[in-house]
């Protein structure tokens, strides 16, 4: 029994792991990765029948009102299958910052579609010189007669290539770093100006560049006040955070019960390798970067109630999880040897998934310096 | 960061504060505050203020004594104390022997100890180590043998913590090498004024005295002295390895040393500004932050799992493993922080009372040898590559 889950979370998690354990295994995983959109509109489906998608989105709109702790099991969940479908950039970013800001009609146009998965969202938001900066936007919206008119170029868009509607970060007022004048917009994948430049991912996601020329939008299109959406933005983006790291601690979880059982089969020297001291303690490294990975992200989404505490949780979570990710990740594919190198063999796709986890929202360097800041105003 | 409290957790902490601050004396404190060494009246003097309060033992169920509080609350009261500078409280009464006798001992033996244990009027020490047996405890050499309604023990313990100051020691000994060695091993408890037993001081690099060879030469034991059954020490002295771990961890006292590094830094003078306005400074202080979060966290989930009735796992290796490896990564901070005069060594400095003007900052004085003393915890209690060792058993069963 897991102890730091609520009864309710502990029927999500039993659900969840169901469901990978039954319905998402590797080489079907394989299929839905080389197929057309990347993913399986089935699983989708799935995943709105069980409630999944409705999880976190407000009760008013559709929603479950879930928890960032409810999210972290299912995420944690996800990681343990690599799942592809866009939950993240759908449900996290997209779904989160309509919630959160959206207008009373964006709301009952969007979230319960979402939640039906009949719509999916992408965020639309780090440019080419961002880097990790959430404040650095240089795409501009213009307003006119009406409405505005949008320039500018977004990078690594996930999930836009699928997406029934991007939400796109643009300058209405204030300079290139500025936290003031940021807003949010609805944006139609077949407007008029818009290039979508699709790609795959290395850890399998998809997700695309956008270049925005002259892309005109609909005053209905703003998502809450003009100027104002650098909260929303910060919020959702570090909630994501503690959720990938979730999902982060699931891979690592996989990728230490596979190691571990490699180690007690595979035969050298006439012992299986896990008799050698050097990898017996570096088994229990692995155990226990994911034991406190796991601790600190589930306490994590339950704190965090104000915005200070939250990215200082958020950034926390980062730096453990990268650490961790990268040993774990490391070791597994050392201690798997030439097999762990194989694209046939699972392990090096989690490999490939926690290092990419830990290059999205910022790397362990970045958060590590964020927090170092942070810390030393606060203690 | 802090923990997030509930109303009724905030207002433990209150109290508990109130009262620490009301009740620990000012000089006891201060020694705690300046890390200089403390005597055996120190520690004594705060486990009676705690004793009458009944706060001594909050990991004791609550008819031996203990307060019944929530893991929590445990933890908050912890935090509490090391925060407030309080002398740690020995573990080798209350955290060690005492649940031992309480699990395996008889109704006698519970009936004279425990009460002791609380009072303080016993203080412990724990004989394990011997000169040839370090991790490789099972292979312990002090023999035992039965002679009437004794226990004739010779041999020799090493590492003893605070025997200088101890009225009892719990023993393993050798009562028979038939079979498994482990199986030959007894749980004895012993008078520290028996006919016999010599306490000799090891210094150590730091100049401290905290360590001691312990000579037992025809030391007669009562045999009512042994714990459960002959040859069941092993046993038992896993279970005392599995119990109050948490402790282990130290999250209260490595966060208190944090703050206080970060202190120092503020006033240590580097260029135009202080040390603390080094990126690469506070970057290290973050990450041993964030690895305390971390670690934290994995305690407040043992603790909550402890008091749901499961067994320790993997757990009680790891709070030990980075419990460790973060009072080291602070001990090397504090001394890169202190900077050139990590350089005077004035032992008497470290002695309470020295009331000479300090070379140069009064904090600098402690840093070097409390950075030498801690490569200790890595080692005592089972060094951190034995805890592996367990924990690889567990996961890979080889």
């Amino acid at each position: 029994m897991d102890i730091m889950l609520s009864d309710e979370q502990r029927l999500l998690k039993e659900s969840v792991e169901r469901f990978i354990a039954g319905e998402y295994g590797f080489e079907q995983r394989k299929s839905w990765v080389e197929g057309g959109a990347g993913y399986s509109p089935e699983n989708w489906a799935t995943f709105a029948e069980l409630g999944w998608l409705a999880l976190p989105l407000p009760e008013d709109h559709g929603g479950l009102g879930g928890t960032l702790g409810d999210v972290a099991v299912l995420m944690e969940g996800f990681g343990r299958g690599l799942v592809v479908e866009p939950y993240l950039a759908t449900v996290l970013l997209g779904a989160q910052i309509i919630a959160d800001a959206g207008t009373d009609a964006q709301k009952v146009d969007i979230l319960p579609r979402v939640a039906e998965g009949q719509m999916k969202l992408a965020f639309a938001h780090t440019e080419r010189q961002s880097r990790y900066d959430l404040t650095d936007v240089k795409t501009e919206a213009k307003a006119g007669s009406g409405g505005f008119t949008l320039n500018g170029q977004k990078s690594i868009v996930f999930g836009a290539p699928d997406a029934d509607l991007l939400v796109v970060s643009a300058r209405t007022d204030g300079g290139q770093r500025s936290a003031e004048g940021l807003s949010l917009f609805c944006v139609a994948p077949d407007a008029a100006g818009l290039t979508v430049r699709a790609y795959g991912t290395q850890d399998d996601h998809r997700a695309a560049d956008l270049t925005l020329e002259n892309v005109e939008v609909d005053a209905s299109a703003l998502i809450g006040s003009a100027g104002e959406a650098f909260p929303t933005i910060s919020k959702t983006v570090q909630r994501a955070m503690i959720a990938l790291g979730a999902e982060a601690v699931g891979a690592m979880d996989v990728l230490n019960e596979l190691t571990f059982e490699y180690l007690k089969t595979r035969k050298q020297f006439g012992a299986p390798i896990g008799a050698f001291q050097s990898l017996q303690h570096r088994a229990a490294e692995m155990l226990m970067a994911h034991k406190l990975s796991r601790a600190m992200v589930f306490r994590m989404a339950k704190a965090s109630a104000d915005d200070e505490a939250l990215a200082q949780a958020a950034s926390a979570t980062k730096v453990q999880i990268g650490q961790a990710g990268k040993f774990v990740g490391q070791q597994a594919i050392q201690l798997h040897g030439g097999i762990g190198m194989t694209h046939e063999y699972a392990a090096g796709h989690y490999f490939k998934r926690l290092t990419m986890i830990d290059a999205l929202f910022g790397t362990t360097d970045h958060h590590l310096s964020s927090y170092a800041t942070s810390s030393f105003i606060s203690s | 960061m802090m923990m997030e409290l509930s109303a009724d957790e905030s207002a433990f902490r209150d109290a508990v504060r109130v009262f620490v601050a009301g009740n620990l004396p000012a000089a006891l404190r201060q020694k705690v505050e300046r890390a200089q060494h403390l005597g055996r009246e120190d520690f004594l003097a705060w486990h009676k203020i705690l004793h009458a309060k009944g706060w001594i033992a909050p990991g004791w169920p609550v008819e031996h004594g203990g307060t019944g509080w929530s893991p929590m609350q445990r933890h908050i009261f912890d935090d509490e104390l090391a925060t407030a500078c309080a002398p740690q409280i020995m573990p080798f009464g209350l955290s060690m022997v005492g649940p031992v006798i309480m699990n395996f001992g008889n109704d006698a033996q519970k009936a004279h100890y425990l009460p002791r244990i609380l009072s303080g009027e016993d203080w412990w020490c724990q004989g394990y180590s011997e000169p040839g047996a370090g991790s490789d405890l099972a292979s312990l050499k002090t023999k035992a043998v039965r002679d009437g309604d004794h226990y004739v023990v010779d041999g020799a313990k090493t590492w003893t913590t605070y025997a200088q100051f101890a009225d009892m020691m719990f023993c393993l000994v050798r009562t028979s090498s038939e079979g498994k060695r482990q199986e030959g091993i007894s749980f004895l408890l012993m008078d520290m004024k028996s006919d016999g037993i010599t306490v000799k001081p090891i210094r150590t690099m730091d100049g401290g005295q905290e360590i001691n060879e312990v000579f037992l030469d025809n030391v007669r034991v009562p045999a009512e002295n042994l714990i459960g059954e002959e040859g069941k020490g092993w046993t038992y002295a896993k279970f005392l390895l599995g119990y109050e771990r948490t402790g282990m961890a130290t999250i209260g006292r490595s966060r208190r040393q944090l703050k206080e590094v970060r202190k120092i830094a503020a006033s240590e003078p580097l260029g135009e500004g202080t040390l603390s306005d080094d990126p690469k400074f506070r970057e290290k202080a973050a990450a041993i932050e964030i690895d305390l979060l971390a670690l934290e966290s994995l305690v407040l989930q043992v603790l909550a799992e402890q008091s749901a009735g499961a067994n320790p796992g993997p757990e009680s290796s790891f709070l030990k493993i980075k419990g460790t490896e973060i009072q080291q990564a602070l001990s090397e901070l504090l001394l890169e922080a202190v900077g050139n005069y990590a350089h005077p060594f004035v032992p008497e400095a470290l002695e309470h009372g020295w009331n000479e003007e300090p070379i140069g900052p009064a904090y600098a004085a402690a840093a070097a040898p409390h950075y030498f003393n801690y490569r200790k915890t890595s080692i005592y209690g089972g060094t951190n590559e034995i805890q592996k060792n367990i924990v690889a058993k567990m996961i890979l069963g080889l």
